[in-house]
Parts: C-alpha cells; structure tokens; sequence
C-alpha cells in the first residue's frame, strides 16, 4: 500500500484489511518513520532485536595531531573544529569512511551505527506484525524497511500463509523503492486533490519502473468529485483497476481516536466497502 | 529569518500552511518559500508565478576511465556504499547508491575515476509580487533527496538576502531529508492533527527537533476532530501551541481544487494572522 502523499489513509485502509485477513496474513509497517500501524493493531511484541546499518566515524582525541585532513576531505562539513579539538557531528557524517582512509594517525574509526529497532507481534487480529522504530534522525536508507519486509516474507513462509500486507511510507525515495521491490500487487491510495493526484501520478511513474500490477483506492471521493472523475480517467489510461470510493467520512478518526480499524468500528457503508476490495484484491491474486 | 514547517505524519496540512502563510506575508513583506519535499512537491500546485528561472540539479559521481584504469581494486575497497564495484575487467558505478564522498576517486592512485556530474532533479524559481517561490524536484527512480535538498538550500542561501522571510515546506517523517530541510532553521513549526497517529507522530518530531536543538511550535490543523490529547502534550511539555486551524469540509473542498484558504474563510485566516504574527516576534527578538 503506497500513496505518494502522505495522510491519505494508507495505515487505516492496511489495518482493516490485516482485520479482515486476520491469521491468513502478515502485515509489515514500513513507514519505519513514522510507523502507525501498532495504534490500531494493538499488537503483543514477542520478539525485539536492533538493527545496524553504516557507520559513523569517531575521532580518537589522544591519537589525533590536528592535522585538519579529515575536515578538509569530508564532503559532509561533519567535522568541525570545536573547542580546539576536530569533532564528529554524527547527525552530519554520512559513514562514508573518507577521513579515516586518509587519517596520518589513525585516530578515525568507523563504527557501527545502531539505526533502530524491528519487532515481531501478535496483533488483536490474530496475525503476525513486524514492525520498526527508526531512531531520531538516522538514515532512512530504505535498509530497515527491507528488513521488516523479509522478515515478514520468512514468517509468511514459514508458516505457510499466502499473504502479505506491506504498508509503505510517503515520497517516491529509498524507503519507498524498498518498500515495492518484489511486490506482486500495488494498492495506491489517493484522494481527489490536486496533491493527491500529483503524487499518484509520480507514484505509479515509480511502479511502473519495477512493472508491478496496481489496483487503487479513491479515499473522500465526494469531497471533489470532478477530481475523482480525474483520477478514474487515469487509472483507465494506465489500466490499474479501480477497487473502491472511500467517502469523506470523520468514523475514520472517530475510530483512530477510539484505537480501532475502521471494519470494527463500522458496521455498515465503509465496511462493506472495504470488505469487498479485500475479496476484489484476493480474486485478482488468485 | 529562516522557517521549517515540518510534521511527522505525512498530510497534516504542511503544504497549506507553507502556501497559505507565504502569500499572507507576501501581502506586506518580501517573503521566499521553498518547497523542499522534492520527492512530492505540491506547493507549485497552489501558487502561480512566473517562472524566472530552471536548472538541472546534478550530483557528483565517478566515472571509470577504462584507459588509465589498471584495475588495483582501490576503489571498491574505498567505497562504503558498494555504489562502486570491480567486476572482472571493468569497473562497475551505481549511480543511485553512491553518496558522492569523492574517496574513490581522489584515492584512486591513477586519476582513473574522474567525479562527473549526474542529473538527480530540477529546480525551478517563481515570483508573483512579493513572494518567491523556488520548488526543488527528484527525478521519478533517484532515491536520495537529501543532495537535492542540500542544493535547494544553497540556491536560497546565495540568492536572498538575510533578512528576507524564508518559509520551507519540509518534507514528512523524521529521518535524514527532515534533518537535511530543517538543520539551518531559526525556527520549526510542527503541523498536527489531534488524532493519535498526529500525536504518535509529533512526539517523534518534537523528539527530532530537541535533538537538533531547534526552537520550534506547534499549529494544530482540523482542530475539533479526535481528542484533546495534542493540546495536553503540549502543555505537559511546554511546547507552545501557535494556532488551531478548524476542521471544515469547505477548507478541504478548497484544497482539493487548489486554491489557497485564507482568501475565502476568515476563521481560518484568523489563525494564519497568529502565525504570522509568532513569526514577526520571533524575527524582532521578542521570543527567542
């Protein structure tokens, strides 16, 4: 489940259907920067391990002769002279590892960097959750999120289920790239805005490069249908299939604040909704 | 005077508070925004100007020149990004992997990997009356928007003076771009949504912000769904909450067209007019 912008309701729409696949699934959050998912899903954390990847450089103060090569190779600016000593600014290195080839002294060591943490959960729906903490500031290389996801590929092998619900983040960067290698089917949630069409217009430019089938969710189509009518021209034209109009409907933060998927929460229009894109998106893969 | 206006979660309202409030300012004031979420810019949807000028962006990457290449296997034991690699005969670079640190080539002991330049997006820079508009794009299949932003940054820095209002609309979440777009800020405002994912979401950006050491505030945008948990956070932790934009159908329905608010809702306008005028205090010295 991928959107290009950000707010759309793609961790929403990717709860109901881990709902309503229940233990026939395994849901991965990979928006590892701001992961939602386990605010709806409630999960149970059976498993926590952290994650390295890069490295930071640091400077031994004792070996170092202030010499200034290291600041003056670093393409970062991340070594500043501070406090009559050369310094490391770690949200400033990129790991590249520059200045401790080229250190006289070898006072530089390049360390491993503890990016965040993945989880594995039991949710209220009965299915597997992996999911991840980035840490403040670390780099979002699209690497964690290849973790959550090939960690839920093994659990879903492992215990023979078919399915995995893969939410991803905003933008069309790393993280996104990462989070769409190897999918077989794409769900692109949009709204009938021109931001929204915007970014699913870049979104599926994106998709298309890794040539994945995609089907899309209109969220708040009433809220400007001429829009809309904009978007289903699109999908047309590219032949993504259409699995639903979502309308501009508050039970969606009505039932966020109450910590429940939308299927919980409603029992009438929006889950029946939803109920029938999840058996759309079940036939299509089939 | 520079401004971030950042949020964790992605569609809190960034965009119409970045457009919004630049051409408020612009109304009196020389004002610059920068769209700086270069892997979905939208801003350029709200504001029509003339468009002065565009650029290609380009990083720096190696390339391998065959003939002085003696195959010693130096640059792929520099390189830490794998973004070069020796694969029998020849020498192999990953364009998108690469983090242009320059090791490969300036260790290279026979000049053999000469950096060249490599297209990563475009910019472009607007003007309607007072206010500037530079929007900053990733080309479809680049994955790194921090070079770009960096660049971004760059253009502002060399083309408006100081003491122009500068306004970045920073792209969401909390990871490498955000820091990239907010490191050299005066000040951030955090864009929320009284929801609990807004506020999962604003924890970690307050989280980012103290660990930048950014002075920063927050704006509540659809104040009125969800709950009061936001507004008792930020009292817990004496984060100022500047202004509390109402939830309203009529300002989503403008927005979906792409027109800018404040011209049309006068409730809505009443909270820019807090933030614009947080901002003038901040600038005059009487916050910070």
């Amino acid at each position: 489940m991928i959107s290009g912008k950000g707010g759309t309701g793609k961790t929403s729409l990717t709860a109901s259907f881990a709902m309503l696949g229940g233990e026939d699934v395994v849901v991965a959050d990979c928006d590892v920067d701001a992961a939602d998912m386990h605010l709806l899903l409630k999960p149970e954390i059976h498993k926590s391990e952290d994650f390295f990847s890069g490295q930071t450089a640091k400077i031994d103060q004792n070996l170092c002769n202030q010499c200034g090569k290291c600041a003056e190779v670093c393409r970062f600016d991340a070594i500043p002279f501070e406090d009559e000593k050369y310094i490391v600014s770690p949200l400033d290195c990129e790991g590249c590892g520059y200045c401790s080839l080229i250190c006289p002294t070898e006072a530089i060591t390049m360390e491993d960097q503890n990016v965040g943490k993945w989880n594995v959960s039991k949710t209220k729906a009965g299915n597997t959750l992996v999911h991840a903490r980035l840490n403040i500031g670390a780099e979002n290389s699209g690497k964690l999120v290849a973790k959550v996801k090939n960690e839920a590929k093994r659990i879903a092998e492992q215990d023979k289920l078919d399915w995995i619900l893969v939410d991803g983040s905003p933008g069309v960067g790393c993280p996104v790239v990462s989070s769409l290698a190897g999918a077989s089917f794409v769900i692109l949630v949009t709204e009938p805005t021109v931001s929204g069409i915007h970014d699913l217009i870049r979104v599926y430019k994106l998709v298309k490069k890794f040539n994945i089938r995609a089907g899309c969710i209109i969220n708040k189509y009433d809220l400007n249908i001429e829009k809309t009518k904009e978007i289903l021209d699109f999908l047309k034209e590219e032949k993504i299939v259409h699995l639903a109009n979502l309308p501009y409907d508050e039970s969606f933060v009505e039932a966020m604040s109450q910590g429940e998927t939308i299927v919980e929460y409603d029992d009438g229009e929006l889950n029946a909704i939803l109920t029938k894109s999840w058996d759309t998106i079940k036939q299509i893969l089939n | 005077m520079k401004i971030a206006i950042a949020s964790g979660k992605g569609g809190t309202g960034k965009t119409t508070l970045s457009t919004n409030l630049s051409t408020l300012i612009a109304e009196t004031h020389e004002v610059v925004l920068s769209d700086l979420d270069v892997e979905e810019p939208n801003s350029g949807l709200f504001i029509k100007g003339l468009l002065l000028h565009r650029e290609d962006k380009f990083k720096m990457i190696p390339e391998w020149v065959e003939d002085k290449c003696t195959l010693c296997g130096e640059c792929q034991n520099n390189c830490n990004y794998h973004a070069v690699l020796q694969l029998g005969p020849m020498i192999m670079v990953f364009p998108e992997l690469c983090h242009s640190c320059y090791a490969c080539s300036e260790l290279c002991p026979e000049d053999a990997l000469p950096m060249v330049p490599y297209k990563i997006g475009e910019l472009k820079h607007f003007k309607k009356g007072n206010l500037s508009f530079v929007e900053s794009r990733l080309d479809i299949g680049e994955e790194q928007a921090v070079p770009l932003i960096a660049q971004t940054n760059k253009f502002i820095d060399e083309h408006f003076s100081e003491d122009v209002i500068k306004i970045y609309d920073a792209p969401p979440g909390t990871s490498c771009p955000v820091i990239e777009a907010t490191k050299k800020v005066d000040f951030v405002i955090l864009v929320t949504e009284p929801t609990p994912f807004g506020l999962h979401d604003l924890q970690l950006a307050v989280e980012t912000m103290r660990e930048l050491k950014k002075e920063f505030g927050v704006v509540v945008n659809r104040y009125g769904i969800g709950n009061d948990d936001v507004l008792s956070y930020c009292e817990r932790e004496s984060i100022p909450v500047i202004a509390k934009i109402p939830n309203s159908r009529e300002i989503a329905v403008l927005y979906s067209r792409g027109s800018l608010i404040y011209p049309e809702i006068p409730e809505f306008k009443e909270q820019l007019m807090k933030v614009k005028e947080y901002i003038f205090n901040i600038k005059e010295g009487v916050l910070i």
